[in-house]
């Protein structure tokens, strides 16, 4: 499986890579989305712009209650980040479940987000985190919720010639619990579902309640009616019962729409059950 | 587009199309065939090298992006005629059947140990994860990094 011909660069600058972007270059990070894509001939790019040389995109930062992670950081570099796991261990737990160890060595967390897989992991933890999305154009710049980032299946918030540069997520108070629960699809290991908690608890109620929902319909969701009947004390089964309620279940070869929503209900409350009992 | 690329410790400067995947410049212009191309796909693992310490799978990264880098293949792992212990692992447990499989998951239990000298057997089974083998069922293979660990420690 040979890929079409394309002229490559390797600019070490954001500012000439935005530069050869706006020009019609095609953004490649790690290429675990991108290059099988290729080979297929899905993507057919005539220039490809390779962003790993370009250093100002690396880096995980804590600034202001917030981590700061550079689109280029790998899935391996979140889940093994020691300032990550302490502060932000929703993400490193859920970054530790995509795709296999050289996925995570190469695939990066701006390619993925970009990329907008319906099944990918990250979404669904960037939702319950209500993370934030640092978009740059050559003459532009904006902050983007994740909700407002993930619009369908591979469509995102980013217009032509703008790159993810950044993903904010915040510094997790030490008394919330987090868990990332999936059910992989066995050949590939992305998300049939999954689904990324958030819980704070205090007296005995809950009081915060985040949930995150990839693989289920074409976008990656924040459950609303899970999250209320959480906090108004309904049962945790009850309450992830009603986690595809109103959502346009997903059908493939490997789980149709019915067994995609029972899914989401079970390992919702799997996550649930796993995130309260790390509450402290 | 011109890529030096250092292999085993040699390091090679070669004109190549941007489209070249690495497994196809170490087959074909090195003709290191130790790696295998079980898939083509990403999904079997079988093409895995070490790209400046780092597992990858070299069917899914085109030569250009490893210009200036270090590569490991299955042939670098030896030292003359003495083994790495995790191939002497896979001897010796009969992490092997047909063979097809093993330079990957050799470099990748390589990947696993080096991160984690005492790995759990769920450890190794999630290290295992992006690698496919026909034949053994796996539970040699998993036998065989523990073996390697042991060797270690
Ligand atoms: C075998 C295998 C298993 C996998 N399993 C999983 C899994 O279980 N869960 C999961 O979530 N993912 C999985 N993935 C996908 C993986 O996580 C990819 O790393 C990710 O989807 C894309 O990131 P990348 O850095 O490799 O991006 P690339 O492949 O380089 O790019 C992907 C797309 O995003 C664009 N792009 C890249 N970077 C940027 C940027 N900074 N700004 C704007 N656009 C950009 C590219 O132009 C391209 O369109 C798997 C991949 C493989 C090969
Ligand atoms: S040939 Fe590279 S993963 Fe199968
Ligand atoms: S030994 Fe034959 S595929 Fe693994």
């Amino acid at each position: 499986m040979i890929p079409q011909q394309f002229e490559y660069s390797a600019p070490k600058s954001l500012a000439e890579a935005l530069a050869l972007i706006a020009d019609g270059g095609k953004p490649l990070s790690g290429g675990m989305s991108l290059i099988p894509m290729m080979k297929l001939r899905l993507a057919a790019p005539d220039r490809v712009v390779d962003l790993a040389r370009i250093a100002e995109l690396s880096y995980i930062r804590e600034q202001a209650g917030s981590i700061h992670i550079g689109a280029t950081t790998t899935h391996h570099e979140v889940e093994s980040s020691a300032v990550i796991r302490a502060k932000c261990p929703l993400l490193a737990e859920t970054a530790s479940f995509i795709g296999d160890v050289q996925v995570r060595n190469l695939g990066t967390i701006g390619g993925s987000v970009a990329h907008a897989d319906p099944s990918a992991d990250y979404p669904a933890a960037l939702q319950a985190l209500e993370a934030k999305i640092v978009i740059k154009g050559a003459a532009s710049e904006r902050t983007v919720s994740a909700d407002d980032f993930f619009v369908d299946t591979f469509t995102t918030a980013l217009e032509p010639g703008e790159i993810v540069t950044e993903v904010i997520v915040p510094v997790e108070a030490a008394s919330t619990g987090t868990s990332y629960q999936k059910l992989l699809q066995p050949a590939s290991g992305f998300a049939i579902v999954g689904v990324a908690a958030r819980i704070q608890k205090s007296g005995g109620k809950i009081t915060l309640a985040r949930v995150g929902v990839t693989g289920l319909s074409n976008r990656a969701f924040r459950a609303a009616a899970t999250e209320q009947a959480l906090t108004s004390g309904t049962a945790v089964q009850a309450a992830a019962d009603v986690v595809a309620q109103a959502i346009d279940a997903n059908s493939d070869l490997y789980a149709s729409a019915e067994f995609r929503a029972h899914l989401a209900a079970v390992y919702a409350a799997r996550a649930i059950d796993a995130a309260i009992r790390r509450t402290s | 587009m011109t890529v030096t690329i250092t292999v085993n410790g040699t390091q090679h400067t070669h004109s190549v199309e941007p489209r070249l995947l690495l497994i196809h410049y170490l087959r074909e212009h090195l003709s290191l065939t130790g790696s295998h191309i079980g898939c083509e796909t990403s999904l079997c693992g079988a093409c895995t090298v070490e790209l400046n310490g780092k597992a990858v799978k070299s069917c899914s990264i085109f030569a250009v992006q490893c210009n200036g880098a270090q590569v490991t293949t299955i042939e670098g792992l030896a030292t003359g005629d003495r083994l790495h212990r995790v191939q002497e692992a896979f001897w010796n447990e009969h992490g092997a059947q047909c063979g097809f499989c093993t330079p990957g998951m050799v470099m990748v239990s390589k990947q696993i140990l080096d991160r984690n000298p005492d790995p759990t057997e769920a450890e190794i089974r999630h290290g295992l994860e992006g690698n496919l083998c026909r034949c053994t069922g796996y539970q040699h293979i998993v036998k065989a990094v523990q073996a390697a660990a042991r060797v270690r420690a």
